[in-house]
């Protein structure tokens, strides 16, 4: 139990590192404020090596965490629709044995970009940034595969070291 | 030690499936036909192109990009935001929000285009454009 808390912690101080670096690059993807989900990465291992509810945990803790420390009330509105709405549909689909981690993540990351431009127009009350959806579709794409790869080959290892020390 | 484990790796933790490559194809295609309906829906478009602002979703003005001139948004609640129309392009130069979004957001000229300041709920939207052109490059 007490490791399951420490490696939860490691998750979160991961995550929370993750989106500070994210909040250092100035990526312009055309609407203000829209991020590209590194964190995405801590999400994806916690889904993988521990269970839906402490993806959950992991996910909520880092948005308001990081909302405090280096956002405003709307980027934190931002990132907790772009958050919520990638993770409900990356537990969706890891239901079923159509996708591999990558394609989970793939479609986490389209999500990811679709639930913050939704949040976008909801709080402007403008239809207008929709315009952005196809570059926002396929950054979400290129970023969701990239993250999918690194986090099949971390996720592999990290199941492999728990066997490991298991059998020892 | 390495060769049990090879097996024992799940399938779905293959780092890509068959499928995986086909959700990707299709997602970049469906991007590129999104851009390209957004790109002929504004190359339709003939008129000129005018800024146009809206505060909380309800229009309050339209600018004719053609001409210079400097827009002082100003609302009752105090919020501000000013908007400096030239050269054809429409920029956000000051505004009273805390995290001046807005004001680092590039220079809008096209269709579809459109500056946003969220705190104050304030967007300028360009309508009536030319060809539309999404710049993704980083700063
Ligand atoms: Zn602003």
């Amino acid at each position: 139990m007490a490791k399951k808390t420490a490696y939860m912690g490691m998750l979160t101080a991961l995550a929370f590192v993750l989106s500070y670096l994210e909040s250092l690059i100035p990526i312009n993807l055309g609407v203000p404020g829209i991020k590209l989900g590194l964190a995405n990465l801590v999400v994806i291992i916690a889904l993988y090596t521990m269970d839906t509810k402490m993806a959950f945990t992991l996910s909520l803790v880092r948005i308001l965490l990081t909302g405090f420390t280096f956002g405003n009330l709307s980027t934190m509105i931002y990132s907790l629709a772009g958050g919520m709405l990638s993770l409900g549909i990356m537990i969706f689909v890891k239901r079923f044995p159509v996708f591999s981690v990558t394609g989970v993540s793939v479609l986490g990351g389209v999500f990811h970009n679709v639930g913050q431009i939704a949040a976008a127009a909801l709080i402007a009350e403008t239809g207008s940034l929709f315009y952005y959806l196809p570059v926002l579709i396929f950054s979400g794409t290129i970023a969701g595969t990239l993250i999918g790869i690194l986090a099949s080959i971390l996720i592999r290892h990290l199941t492999k070291t728990e066997n490991r020390e298991q059998s020892n | 030690m390495e060769r049990m484990e090879k097996s024992a790796v799940p399938a779905d933790l293959n780092v890509m499936k068959k499928n995986d490559l086909r959700l990707i194809a299709a997602l970049v295609i469906l991007a590129a036909a999104a851009f390209g309906g957004v790109m002929l829906y504004a190359r339709l478009s003939t008129k000129e192109p005018e800024a146009v602002v809206y505060l909380e979703g309800e229009e309050k003005g339209r600018y004719p990009l053609s001409e210079n001139i400097t827009i002082e948004i100003r609302q009752e609640n105090g919020n501000c935001n000013i908007l400096q129309i030239k050269d054809g392009k429409a920029d956000m130069i000051e505004a009273s929000c805390p995290d001046k979004v807005c004001v680092r957001q590039h220079p809008v000229s096209r269709q579809g285009e459109s500056l946003v300041c969220l705190p104050n709920q304030a967007v300028v939207e360009i309508q009536n454009g030319q060809e539309a052109e999404i710049d993704t490059s980083t700063n």
